[in-house]
């Protein structure tokens, strides 16, 4: 089986080594992966503020990439939703809708949930659904299914369905709404020593007020924690 | 205008987050009971199946929506009630003069009703003279305080019970130490009077059945009942989107919003009112006059507007309010206008008008959690995106706000000036990157970001292993 990999704009700069736990997990699993050079950036940014010019470009751009992919496995739940739910509307097309996978969809629905190996024994972990990936893509059994198999125990959160207040721009434009909303997420925190997601923009989001509160928890993007899974046990 | 130069909401926002961090307490807190509680009285019903239905009976009834507004009449003024077309909010302030300068009103009860807080029935009495008494308990204090509702159900949510227990010892003379139930009867006493004494009932509408030409409204005091059984004149006021089509659609969508807003199976008191007292309505007792006023002010214009109008299919009931992460942090007041939260941001743009509402569409994260609970399907998140686009259509966003995404999307579609793009923004010097606007903002109570190390372009050229 052969997968293209979309690290998107954010991804590739910010979770630059989760993307390489992604490549070495795929391997692992015998996937071969292939990263298309000329990939950027999804457009979600674009498409949610409004700009649909803009979003079109790039979902144009996107759809040319991965025009002879098989599979294209994106690395975050909402710019995955976004080839999924928007990219038909932008581009009158289902083409590239129907074979992009955010990771732990791929690995859970597409490849039958392959065992991964209890590297993760004695890791207390909460798990962060982004919200694209739970109310626009399903995704929400496929994470925590992966995490638990790999021996992690993940902690019942109350607020792990409600949105993090990162929200693209929306961090920005209203940082201080954005800030309040965090801070609702952390003070609910079971104790844990690791968050985990499938959303760069909400780990980025929520380690940077973690941080600036002192806390010590780590927020870890789920390629990483899947591969540790793996190479762990071994 | 431009949003960017604007930020009133975010102003807002700042303002209560900062300085008054109790309402953030107590609106979490008040939305996240209602919130358990719709979700305990949904638990095991085929909740998508009714939601479906109330969507299609809705949509139905908005596209025929003069058959059964005029059906609705009929049978109102059959019965004794005199029926009454406001286009505007002025108009409606005429009606109001007209009837309180006929009657020698000196004093009006009022049940809760948002229309009447959207088209200003308060100030438009007072300046005739006319005492407005809130007869609800939520909005009596809110009109004590001198502030407009926070909630669509319940107005004084932001208020926390020492705030309230403060108000009324100054006010009411109650003792600093009341409990709710004391509170309360302090409030019920002023009440009781104005009832007894005030010479019209102000209500609003949960739903009109065109069948039967029937008023009903939903409440959980009793005080709506008194306010339009007591006073000899009573005015109901309905937004023209209020119409059910049958009596038989009644009893689901009395559960549907009930459960909704409050997650009661029903509210306390349903009252379904088809005429004044006396012959030829039928009714044994309630006011001599009945007057029925169907508000527009600029509901046609949301209907006729393909994009938006599904907005009008809302029973507020506030669920997308109680769900909604942004507006938990602060309640309505940032909102700026009579509806808050994800509904009031689809609405606000037609009815408060699109130069006041420009921000409103992007107070939110666009998160999806107000499509989950809406009990008649309005699909919110894809309308305040329409909004968005409309925004930037109308170029209401920025011309620096503009240029960026343009820039940005160029490079994008380039990908060789899109990796010369990423390679300048990662070797940025840290002191022009701390000056960057959007890091400026990113850092306010955020650690900045850490671009360092090398991009996975830089990885997969060095080769995973």
């Amino acid at each position: 089986m052969r997968v293209s990999l979309f690290v998107t704009c954010l991804g590739n700069r910010f979770f630059a080594d989760a993307a390489a736990d992604a490549v070495r997990l795929l391997h692992s699993l015998g996937v071969a992966v292939e990263f298309p050079a000329a990939q950027t950036c999804c457009g979600q940014a674009a498409w949610n503020a409004g700009y649909l010019r803009e979003a079109r470009q790039m979902a144009s751009h996107t759809a040319a990439v991965f025009a002879r992919s098989e599979y294209v496995v994106v690395l975050s739940g909402s710019c995955t939703a976004m080839l999924r739910r928007a990219y038909p509307r932008l581009l009158g097309s289902q083409e590239l809708a129907g074979r992009a996978y955010e990771l732990a969809e791929f690995l859970v629905d597409v490849l039958g949930m392959p065992g991964l190996g209890r590297g993760l024994e004695g890791r207390r972990l909460a798990y962060h659904h982004g919200c694209h990936a739970l109310r626009e893509l399903g995704v929400k059994e496929q994470p925590i299914r992966l995490l638990v198999t790999a021996g992690a125990q993940v902690l019942p959160w109350e607020m792990d369905e409600e949105c993090c207040g990162f929200g693209g721009l929306f961090s920005v434009k209203a940082p201080e709404v954005s800030v309040a909303m965090a801070d609702r997420k952390l003070d609910t925190l079971p104790d844990v020593d690791t968050v985990a997601s499938s959303d760069g923009g909400c780990l980025l989001h929520l380690d940077a007020r973690a941080r600036s509160r002192g806390s010590l928890v780590a927020f870890r993007s789920l390629p990483s924690l899947l591969w540790e899974a793996r190479s762990g046990d071994r | 205008m431009e949003i960017g130069s604007r930020d009133e909401y975010r102003t807002r926002a700042r303002y209560i987050i900062s300085e008054t961090p109790g309402v953030r307490e107590a609106v979490t807190a008040a939305t996240r009971t209602f919130d358990a509680n719709r979700r305990a009285a949904f638990h095991g019903l085929e909740t998508q199946a009714l939601k479906v239905w109330a969507e299609q009976v809705k949509s139905h009834a908005l596209t025929r929506l003069d058959r059964y507004l005029e059906e609705a009449e009929d049978q109102l003024v059959k019965r004794g009630a005199i029926v009454h077309w406001a286009d505007t909010a002025q108009d409606v302030h005429r009606i109001l003069e007209r009837i309180s300068a006929e009657r020698g009103v000196r004093r009006a009860v009022k049940g809760k009703s948002m229309l009447s807080e959207e088209v200003g029935v308060n100030a438009c009495l007072e300046r005739q003279s006319v005492e407005v008494v809130e007869t609800d308990l939520g909005e009596y204090i809110i009109q004590l305080l001198g502030e407009p509702p926070s909630h669509i159900v319940g107005p004084s949510i932001h208020r926390s019970l020492e705030e309230i227990r403060a108000l009324f010892q100054a006010r009411l003379g109650c003792d600093a130490d009341a409990t709710p139930d004391q509170l309360a009867d302090a409030a019920r006493d002023v009440l009781r009077e104005a009832f007894l004494t005030a010479e019209l009932g102000i209500s609003g509408g949960n739903f009109l059945v065109a069948e039967t030409g029937s008023i009903v409204l939903i409440e959980n005091e009793g005080n709506i009942r008194l306010t339009t059984s007591l006073p000899p004149v009573h005015v109901a006021l309905l937004g023209i989107e209020k119409i059910l089509p049958r009596w038989s659609d009644l009893a689901t969508f009395l559960q549907l919003t009930s459960k909704s807003a409050t997650g009661q199976p029903i509210g306390t008191f349903v009252s379904m009112i088809q005429g004044p007292g006396g012959r030829p309505s039928g009714e044994r007792d309630g006011p001599e006059e009945l007057h029925v006023v169907l508000v527009d002010n600029g509901r046609t214009r949301l209907l006729e507007d393909p994009e938006a109008w599904e907005a009008l299919r809302c029973v507020r009931c506030g669920a997308c309010l109680n769900v909604c992460p942004v507006y938990r942090q602060t309640g309505g007041h940032a909102y700026g206008y009579v509806y808050s939260g994800p509904i009031g941001s689809v609405v606000s743009p037609v009815l408060a008008g699109w130069d006041r509402a420009l921000e409103l569409p992007f107070a939110s994260t666009l998160c999806g959690a107000c499509a989950d609970v809406c009990p008649v399907r309005i699909p919110i998140p894809e309308l305040l995106h329409t909004w968005r686009a409309r925004a930037v259509d109308d170029r209401k966003t920025g011309a620096m706000h503009r240029f960026l995404h343009r820039l940005w999307a160029f490079a994008a579609a380039r990908p060789g000036l899109f990796k010369a793009f990423e390679r300048c923004l990662g070797r940025l010097p840290e002191d022009v990157l701390r000056r960057l606007p959007v890091i400026v903002e990113w850092s306010r109570g955020r650690a900045p970001p850490r671009p360092e190390g090398p991009t996975f372009r830089e990885l997969w050229k060095e080769g995973i292993d």
